[in-house]
């Protein structure tokens, strides 16, 4: 039965997730402005929405309280410069909200707002694999699946209605009849899993403004293909002039220096794909950023590998080149000159963060 | 549809109830019968998002209040112990996890504002069948929604909400009129008394000084002109200014039936709310006063002792920058209880100079119980803290008044006088802290432009949101609407057209 506040309160999330829909290209821009993240969950600071009365402003305003101090003596500051956001000028003083969203609601969002295609998968969706959950319970079994909570309310029922059962000496003797177990179903789950391989440059010539850039496009590549794919898996890279494999977390926090060999990442990439992402099985996604600013001699090499290793077995690999504030290097260059030959080779410049937008529409408007 | 979550109170709490009641009539509380709930703290949310009633008209808002008293609950911030709503029978819900001596304590608490309800002048003309009055408020506005839709509803629900404020608080007690004619009625009135009257006989020259008489000819003329300027009066619309914008934009306003009904829903429902924001510091001081006279006298026991010092000393907590309203209330109580127990009062003690005697000041009256009793029944907030707040008061309670420096953007103490804070507290609590604001004329420059007065007492308004709220008023007006109000001290009328804003200063007169 629906209760009538739960009605209203749906209501009321429509109308604060339609301010998010409404001003989602300025979420996906500016990542910070994604609060918390859950597992399942994010949860999106949106201002209030308010009915606008008659009322006082601060000017000439007062009041009186309790307490120590001096006349003179501050209390309590303002509202319009209390919460942070940092855009200044003549926004309201704002009371935050926070949204919660699932992350399928909000990848639904990001697929409207950049009409973005949904994904083929790969076709082996004939290939499943099975999975025991343990969900059911039985009168039979090893003891080490031995239900206790439920055996011993058994044993506790039966004992009270043969009256057994004394208060005063609570002992609780299960009877064979009693025993529960618990029991398995075995499912079988369609496996149309994806792996997401993603590269960072974390030379000297990246600043942290480009890690953000990268952080924030990542997390909505990632939203994005999760709606998609049953589970995905992700794998980080860095590398300045070696490359190594990273935890998620390193990757958006390390910081590096030293020369730029994309070449080296591409192997640790190749690496990665040979021992745990078998190409037939496996939709493969590749994203690399870089300010682009390449050692010479290393193009060659990088173009190679990708034309042997990565592409061919690749849904998609997508380098996306950041402006760095040394100047972008030419990688990109190198990378047009063979655009050409491959559709999943998908390219894109990303000037500052107002670029993150048409990035990822380019990146995943294919629907591969 | 769940209505009600009725379920019977279990013993043990059926058993305190009882017992506080008894004490509470022992005391000489008179109160309605008290029907007491428990719910869960959604279900008490769920109420509070409702301002206490079982059924309202959908609406997002109380939703968004409803989550956000869930959060505040989840995280630990804010718990809401009981609520209580003002009708006949008076409904009571207490929170299912309360502690025994929190249960026991606000039983007592309930008692009191049960009581204040009742008694006190300011809530003598509410609807004590409100519970019934809400739920066909919920009827008619379902019954729209059925015709013209949710959103089209809704939204005018919103503009309405945006006006719910400009209500005359004190309507209910006063007549400030005479039941006025309609316009409609006026002029057939005088059409029938036509325009005869006045003016000359047709008569010959040497008859004329007998049959025109100067005098009587003098004497129509100036009725002539009376006449004239009650009808120039009537051409000025509304008459004199008036307080309830609401009711002159239900009578005036060119809306749709089903608007009016809405707007008069949100104008009804704002009435029956009134009373509580003009006597939150009573009303609350007095239940703290008999929650904590009963329970410290009464109801408890050993091992609740510190759970119960606890909850009061939450309760009462202070906090600079915000005045607490159970904390002011019961401490003014106190302080007349004493005061007319000991006789401080009247000419005799406010005449005397020496302060030391003034301060050991007993006559041994014991006037103080009846005395409270007698405040409870006559006074709101406004008039008793300008009646009892004594300059020994503040000082006792540490009292300052603060004030906003536009300089730095902050509050700063602003004073520890009395008279200033006096001041500074009343003004805070006029109008329970909105700004008055008035119908002006319907009519303005001839152009059925609605004018309204902001009554301006040194704080400015909110500009962006007046600006919204006149966006809200065009709305219904469907005119051009003005406010006229002080911005940097100069007069100033805000304007929306329909498309845009303006500001203007106001030409000096």
């Amino acid at each position: 039965m629906v209760r009538r506040i739960d009605r209203d309160q749906q209501r009321f999330d429509k109308i604060i997730k339609g301010k998010v829909r409404q001003q989602l290209r300025k979420y996906i821009n500016h990542g910070e402005m994604i609060g918390r993240k859950g597992r399942e969950t994010v949860s999106i600071p949106v201002p209030n929405i308010e009915i606008p009365h008659f009322q006082h402003g601060e000017k000439g305003s007062g009041g009186v309280g309790q307490g120590d101090g001096e006349v003179g003596e501050a209390i309590g500051r303002g509202k319009s410069d209390g919460d942070g956001q940092g855009q200044a000028g003549n926004d309201r003083g704002q009371h935050i909200r926070e949204v919660e969203l699932s992350l399928e609601e909000l990848a639904d969002m990001l697929g409207e707002a950049l009409e973005l295609p949904r994904i083929e998968p790969k076709g082996d969706d004939q290939l499943t694999s099975e999975k025991d959950r343990y969900t059911s319970i039985r009168p039979t079994g090893p003891d080490s699946l031995r239900h206790f909570k439920r055996t011993y309310k058994r044993a506790l029922r039966r004992m009270m209605a043969t009256d057994n059962y004394d208060p005063k000496d609570p002992v609780i003797v299960p009877a064979k009849d009693d025993e529960r177990y618990r029991s398995w179903k075995t499912v079988s789950e369609p496996h149309t899993n994806a792996a997401v391989i993603y590269m960072m440059d974390v030379s000297g010539s990246m600043t942290d403004v480009q890690k953000e850039i990268v952080r924030t496009e990542s997390f909505w590549i990632d939203t994005w293909l999760k709606r998609q794919y049953n589970g995905i898996e992700r794998r980080y890279i860095v590398h300045d002039a070696v490359a190594h494999e990273v935890d998620e977390d390193t990757f958006y926090r390390i910081r590096e220096s030293g020369g730029t060999r994309i070449s080296s990442a591409y192997r640790a990439a190749d690496q990665i794909i040979k021992r745990d992402f078998p190409p037939s099985m496996w939709n493969i996604y590749c994203f690399q950023f870089s300010d682009g600013d390449n050692w010479g001699e290393d193009n060659s090499e990088c173009i190679e590998s990708l034309k042997q290793n990565i592409i061919p077995i690749c849904n998609l690999f997508c380098y996306g080149q950041v402006r760095s504030p040394y100047g972008s290097g030419d990688f990109i260059k190198e990378l047009r000159k063979v655009e050409e030959e491959f559709e999943n080779l998908i390219l894109s410049e990303i000037e500052d963060k107002e670029g993150i937008y048409g990035s990822i529409k380019t990146f995943l408007g294919t629907g591969k | 549809m769940v209505v009600t979550t009725h379920r019977p109170l279990p013993k043990v709490l059926s058993d305190i109830q009882q017992e506080m009641e008894q004490h509470a009539l022992d005391y000489g509380l008179d109160f309605f019968k008290t029907i007491f709930e428990v719910l869960d703290y959604e279900e008490l949310s769920m109420f509070a998002a409702y301002g206490g009633f079982p059924v309202r008209y959908p609406h997002w808002r109380f939703g968004a209040q409803y989550d956000e008293l869930m959060k505040g609950y989840s995280y630990g911030l804010q718990k809401i112990y009981e609520m209580v709503i003002n009708t006949d029978p008076c409904y009571a819900y207490l929170l299912s996890c309360n502690d025994i001596t929190d249960q026991k304590l606000v039983i007592a608490h309930v008692y009191g504002h049960c009581d204040f309800f009742k008694n006190n002048a300011w809530f003598s003309h509410t609807n004590r069948k409100m519970l019934d009055q809400m739920a066909n408020h919920a009827t008619r506005v379902n019954q729209h929604i059925d015709t013209f839709g949710y959103e089209t509803v809704e939204m005018f629900i919103d503009t309405c909400l945006s006006l719910e404020s400009l209500i005359d608080p004190y309507l209910p007690h006063i007549r400030r009129t005479k039941k006025s004619e309609s316009r409609a009625d006026a002029k057939k009135r005088s059409d029938a008394e036509g325009d005869n009257a006045g003016g000359r006989f047709p008569a010959k020259v040497y008859m004329d000084r007998y049959i025109n008489p100067e005098d009587i000819l003098e004497e129509e003329a100036d009725q002539k002109r009376i006449k004239a300027q009650e009808m120039a009066d009537q051409l000025k619309f509304p008459k004199e200014r008036l307080r309830d914008v609401l009711h002159f934009l239900i009578q005036y306003a060119p809306l749709e039936d089903w608007q009016r009904d809405v707007l008069s829903i949100i104008r009804d429902e704002a009435y029956y709310f009134a009373p509580q924001g003009q006597t939150k510091i009573m009303n609350e001081g007095w239940a703290s006063f008999w929650h904590s006279t009963i329970m410290t006298k009464h109801g408890l026991t050993d091992q609740g002792l510190i759970n119960y010092a606890d909850h009061h000393s939450g309760t009462m907590a202070t906090s600079p920058n915000r005045l607490n309203p159970y904390k002011l209330g019961i401490e003014l109580l106190k302080d007349i209880e004493e005061r007319w127990n000991k006789g401080q009062f009247g000419p005799e003690y406010e005449n005397c100079t020496d302060m030391f005697e003034k301060e050991h000041w007993d006559k041994d009256t014991g006037l103080g119980r009846e005395k409270i009793f007698e405040v409870r029944r006559i006074h709101n907030d406004i008039t008793f803290i300008d009646t009892f707040l004594t300059p020994e008061f503040c000082y006792k309670n540490q009292m300052f008044s603060f004030g906003f420096n536009d300089s730095n953007k902050t509050y700063e103490i602003q004073s520890r006088e009395f008279q200033q804070i006096k001041q500074q507290l009343l003004s805070s609590l006029s109008n329970h802290g909105r700004p008055a604001i008035y119908v002006q004329d319907g009519n303005y420059k001839n152009r059925g432009e609605l004018y309204l007065e902001h009554d301006y007492l040194g704080v400015e308004l909110k500009l962006d949101y007046a600006q919204d709220t006149l966006v809200n008023l065009h709305n219904i007006w469907k005119r051009p609407v003005n406010i006229e109000t002080v911005i940097d001290d100069r007069p100033t009328i805000l304007s929306y057209d329909g498309k845009n804003h303006s500001t203007n200063s106001k030409e000096k007169k």
